[in-house]
C-alpha cells in the first residue's frame, strides 16, 4: 500500500500563483503557512498582505485575510489587534511597501511593541510595477529609474531594514534570512515559528526579512539570480538575529 | 450621567461614540478636535476599549480600517487638513464596505490654513477626496445634542451599510458647550461574538476553512470591478432614498429662502427673525445631511419667492447643490465669510436685505 | 420671556472659561437654555481668553453674540474689545484691580470690583474670578446664587474640598 510520503500544507490554497518561475515568495508563502498548519492556528490567523508582486497573497493563503493599501498594513494589523486580541495576526510586505511608503506605519507598529509579526520580503527592486528601485535596491544595481546603476549621489544608499529596526525597544524579535538554499530555508522556517511563538507570548513586535529573488526585474535567470543573492545582496545584507527576546544574537 | 448635563461638543460626540457601541478610536492631534483623542484616551479603557494615538491621519484611517474589518466599531476624527490624510482610508473602506464613524471638525483652508471654524470643506466630505466611484452618507448637525444623536445613530447605520458615514461639524461645534441628554449605552459583542453579527469580518475562521473570510479592495478584472461597482451604486442609490433629512420652516409662504447648514443654520435663524421684523417673509432650508442632498425640498418653494440665498462659511460650495435643486427656476446668491470668521445674525440678515433690495423685491 | 447674552473675558490662567461654565450649569439646573462658546487655539496662550455665554427661556438659535447684555472684563484689552458690544443700558462688571481706566460709554451701568486685590487680601489670588462671579450673580440674577454656590460645590469638591470654602467665600465677597 501506498503511503503518501509529502502533502501540500492545508495552509496553501489549492490554485495556481501568479509568480515568476523562480521567485521566492512561492517558498516564503509557504513556510509562513506550514508553519500555522503545524501549530494548528490556521482558522485562528488574519493576515494582511499588501500591495506589489504579493497582492494577490489573500487568494493563495488559507487564513483569513486582509488585502491592504501600499505600506498600511502594520497600521491595518494594530486595528485588527485590538479587536482580537488573542489570534495571531501577520504582515507580509515587499520593500517598497515596508521600508518606503509604509516605513511610518512599520516603524511605529515596531515602536509600539504591536504583538504582531511582519514578513518582510526584500527582493531590492519593485516586482509589479515593473522593477523600479526599492530603498533596498543595491549600489550599482539597474533598474528602471536608475538605468545606469544606483548610486549614493542620486539616490542615497540602500536601507538595511533588520538593522535599523532592531534600534527599537518594542521589535523584540528581529531576523534575517535568505531563501537560497535548502539549509537556509530550514533556518527561515525555525525563524517564521520563532517569531510566532514571541507573539503568542505577547512579548512584542516581531520581523522576518526574508532576502528573496526577482528574476524577472533583475533580468537573470533563476540560478544566475541566487548568485546575485549570495555575492551581491548577503554582503550588503547580512542574515542573522539582530534581536531576539534573550538579548543579542 | 443621567439628565441634562454642559458638555463640550468635542467631549459630548466622544461619549455618544462610546454609548453607541464605539470600543476603538485612534487619533492623531489636530486643532480644533484635540478634546475627542484626549476623552477617548481617557475614557475608553474604562470600557475594555482601546484607544492608538496613531503615527499619522494616515495610520490612525488605517488603524480604523483594520479593526473596522475585524468587526469592532469605530470612530475616528479629525479636522481639514487630516481628513485630507484620511481620503486614501476612506476610498479603501467604500471599496471593501468596511464601517466606520468618521467625524471632522472643520477648520478653514486651503493648505494649514486656519483653526477658525469653516465649511469649505463640504466637497470634501459630500465629493470626496478619495480615487474611485463611492459615496458616504454625511450628516451636519447644528447643535451638540443633534451631533450626540447623529454620533450615535451612526454607529449602527454605519455597520448596517457596511460603510463609512461622516458627521461634518465645525470648529464652532466642537468647542461651544451646550445641554445635552446621552442616550443609553449598546451592548458590545466580544471577539468571539463578532461573526455571529457580522460574518464577513475578519475573526479567524476557526476549524471550517469554508467560512474563510477575505476583505479587500482589489478587483483586477474590469468585468468584475464593473459589476462590483454597480453593486455598490445599488446600495447607495437606496441610502440616497432612505437618509435624506432635511429641516424646513416657511418656504411654502417665502419672499425669500435662505439655504444653510450646521452652526451657519442657527445664525440664520437669528437673522431670518430679524428680517420678520423689518416685513420680510424668510423661509429656511437646512439639510441635514448633505450627502443625500435634500433636492426635492426645492420644489416646495413658494412659486413667489424672489430669491434663494446659500449661506457658507466657505467661496461657495453647498450653492452648486442648492443651484441643481432649484434647477433654474430662481435666482441663487451667496452670502459668506471664510477664513475662519463666522458672520453675526445681523450681518445674514444685513446682506440678506440688500440682496433682497437688488433682486427687487 | 428673557434671553441675557454674555461675555465673559480676561487673560489666559485667569478662570475666565470657568467663570462662564459655571453659569451655564447653573442655568441648566434651572432649565433654561444655554450655550457656551469658548475663544480656542493660540490666542490661548498667554493671549485674551474670553467666552461667550447666552441664557435664555427660550431655544437659542445662534451661540455667538454681537450685542451683548452682560460684559465682565478681568483686564484692560478684555475691556476695549468687548464694552463697544454692549446694549444701551447694558452692564459692564470691571476687575478695577487691573482696569484703571475709565470705560467710555455713558448709557451703561458700570460695577467696578477691585477683585484681584480682594483675592490676594483673601490669600488666594486665583479666586478673583470668583469674586467677579459674584457680583456678576448677585446683581443681574440670571441665575440664581443658590444653584451657582451648588455648582462651585460640585466643580471645586471633586477636585479638592479646601478650595470649596475659598470659593464660597469669594463667591460672597461683593454685595450689590
Amino acid at each position: 500500500m501506498l503511503q503518501p510520503v509529502f502533502e501540500y500544507t492545508k495552509g496553501m490554497l489549492p490554485v495556481e500563483t501568479n509568480y515568476c518561475p523562480g521567485c521566492t515568495h512561492g517558498i516564503s508563502h509557504r513556510l509562513i503557512m506550514e508553519v500555522l498548519e503545524e501549530m494548528d492556528m490556521l482558522g485562528n490567523t488574519i493576515g494582511c498582505g499588501p500591495i506589489g508582486c504579493s497582492v494577490m497573497a489573500h487568494r493563495f493563503m488559507n487564513v483569513d485575510m486582509m488585502e491592504c493599501a501600499h505600506g498600511r498594513a502594520p497600521a491595518i494589523a494594530s486595528g485588527i489587534r485590538r479587536v482580537h486580541p488573542d489570534k495571531l495576526i501577520f504582515t507580509y510586505q515587499g520593500d517598497g511597501d515596508l521600508a518606503s511608503i509604509g516605513t511610518a506605519e512599520f516603524i511605529h507598529a515596531a515602536a509600539r511593541g504591536e504583538h504582531i509579526t511582519t514578513f518582510f520580503i526584500n527582493n531590492a527592486i519593485y516586482g509589479m510595477t515593473g522593477g523600479q528601485m526599492a530603498p533596498t535596491t543595491l549600489i550599482g544595481q539597474k533598474s528602471t529609474t536608475t538605468q545606469t546603476g544606483r548610486t549614493v549621489a542620486q539616490a542615497g544608499a540602500p536601507m538595511r531594514v533588520c538593522e535599523l529596526v532592531s534600534t527599537l525597544d518594542g521589535a523584540v524579535y528581529v531576523e534575517r534570512v535568505a531563501l537560497n538554499s535548502p539549509a537556509n530555508i530550514n533556518k527561515a522556517k525555525k525563524a517564521v515559528k520563532r517569531a510566532f511563538d514571541v507573539q503568542e507570548k505577547k512579548l512584542g513586535f516581531s520581523m522576518i526579512e526574508f532576502v528573496s529573488t526577482c528574476p524577472t526585474n533583475w533580468g537573470l535567470s533563476p540560478l544566475e539570480a541566487i548568485d546575485f543573492l549570495n555575492e551581491k545582496m548577503l554582503p550588503y545584507y547580512p542574515l542573522g538575529v539582530f534581536r531576539s527576546p534573550e538579548g543579542g544574537q | 450621567m443621567s439628565g441634562k448635563v454642559l458638555m463640550k461638543g468635542n467631549e459630548a460626540f466622544s461619549e455618544a461614540a462610546i454609548r453607541g457601541g464605539c470600543r476603538y478610536y485612534f487619533g492623531y492631534p489636530i486643532t480644533p478636535q484635540n478634546e475627542i483623542p484626549e476623552y477617548m484616551s481617557r475614557e475608553l479603557p474604562k470600557h475594555d476599549g482601546h484607544f492608538i494615538q496613531a503615527e499619522s491621519e494616515i495610520g490612525a484611517i488605517m488603524m480604523a480600517y483594520g479593526a473596522g474589518a475585524a468587526g469592532g466599531r469605530v470612530f475616528i476624527t479629525s479636522s481639514s487638513p487630516g481628513i485630507a490624510l484620511f481620503q486614501e482610508g476612506i476610498s479603501l473602506m467604500c471599496s471593501a464596505q468596511v464601517p466606520t464613524v468618521i467625524l471632522t471638525v472643520s477648520r478653514c483652508g486651503p493648505g494649514i490654513g486656519g483653526i477658525q471654524p469653516g465649511q469649505a470643506d463640504y466637497f470634501q466630505a459630500t465629493r470626496g477626496g478619495g480615487n474611485g466611484d463611492y459615496r458616504v452618507p454625511v450628516f451636519a448637525p447644528s447643535s451638540v445634542q443633534e451631533g450626540v444623536d447623529m454620533v450615535y445613530q451612526a454607529m449602527e447605520l454605519s455597520d448596517k451599510l457596511r460603510n463609512p458615514v461622516m458627521i461634518f461639524t465645525d470648529g464652532l461645534l466642537g468647542q461651544m458647550m451646550e445641554p445635552v441628554v446621552m442616550p443609553d449605552f449598546v451592548p458590545v459583542p466580544k471577539s468571539d461574538e463578532i461573526r455571529k453579527g457580522k460574518p464577513w469580518a475578519l475573526t479567524g475562521y476557526g476549524k471550517d476553512d469554508s467560512k474563510r473570510n477575505t476583505v479587500t479592495s482589489l478587483r483586477i478584472v474590469p468585468d468584475v470591478l464593473e459589476k462590483y461597482v454597480h453593486g455598490l451604486f445599488e446600495k447607495y442609490e437606496q441610502a440616497e432614498k432612505e437618509l435624506c433629512r432635511v429641516e424646513t420652516f416657511d418656504i411654502e409662504d417665502a419672499d425669500m429662502v435662505i439655504v444653510a447648514f450646521g452652526t451657519v443654520a442657527r445664525i440664520t435663524k437669528e437673522a431670518i427673525s430679524m428680517l420678520k421684523e423689518q416685513g420680510i417673509k424668510v423661509g429656511l432650508i437646512r439639510p441635514i445631511s448633505l450627502w443625500p442632498f435634500p433636492y426635492d425640498v426645492f420644489n416646495k418653494i413658494s412659486p413667489k419667492t424672489k430669491v434663494v440665498i446659500s449661506a457658507e462659511l466657505s467661496m461657495g460650495q453647498m450653492i452648486q447643490d442648492v443651484e441643481l435643486g432649484i434647477a433654474k427656476r430662481f435666482p441663487v446668491r451667496l452670502i459668506n465669510r471664510t477664513g475662519g470668521t463666522i458672520p453675526t445674525s445681523l450681518e445674514i440678515a444685513e446682506r440678506a436685505k440688500k440682496i433682497y433690495e437688488e433682486i427687487g423685491g | 420671556m428673557a434671553t441675557n447674552k454674555m461675555f465673559f473675558a480676561g487673560t489666559g490662567g485667569m478662570g475666565i472659561l470657568l467663570m462662564g461654565q459655571i453659569v451655564g450649569t447653573a442655568a441648566i439646573a434651572e432649565d433654561k437654555a444655554v450655550t457656551f462658546f469658548p475663544s480656542y487655539g493660540p490666542e490661548m496662550r498667554g493671549g485674551t481668553a474670553n467666552c461667550t455665554v447666552i441664557v435664555s427661556d427660550n431655544e437659542i438659535s445662534s451661540p455667538l453674540v454681537h450685542e451683548s447684555d452682560v460684559v465682565v472684563a478681568m483686564t484692560v484689552p478684555s475691556m476695549l474689545k468687548f464694552e463697544p458690544t454692549l446694549k444701551p443700558g447694558g452692564t459692564l462688571f470691571l476687575n478695577k484691580s487691573l482696569i484703571q481706566q475709565a470705560p467710555k460709554r455713558s448709557d451703561i451701568t458700570v460695577y467696578e470690583i477691585a477683585a484681584s486685590e480682594i483675592a490676594h487680601d483673601m490669600g488666594e489670588t486665583r479666586v478673583a474670578n470668583i469674586i467677579m462671579l459674584g457680583a456678576f450673580v448677585r446683581t443681574t440674577n440670571i441665575v440664581s446664587s443658590e444653584n451657582v454656590e451648588k455648582v462651585i460645590r460640585d466643580y471645586f469638591g471633586e477636585r479638592k474640598a479646601a478650595l470649596v470654602d475659598i470659593n464660597l467665600k469669594a463667591f460672597h465677597h461683593w454685595t450689590p
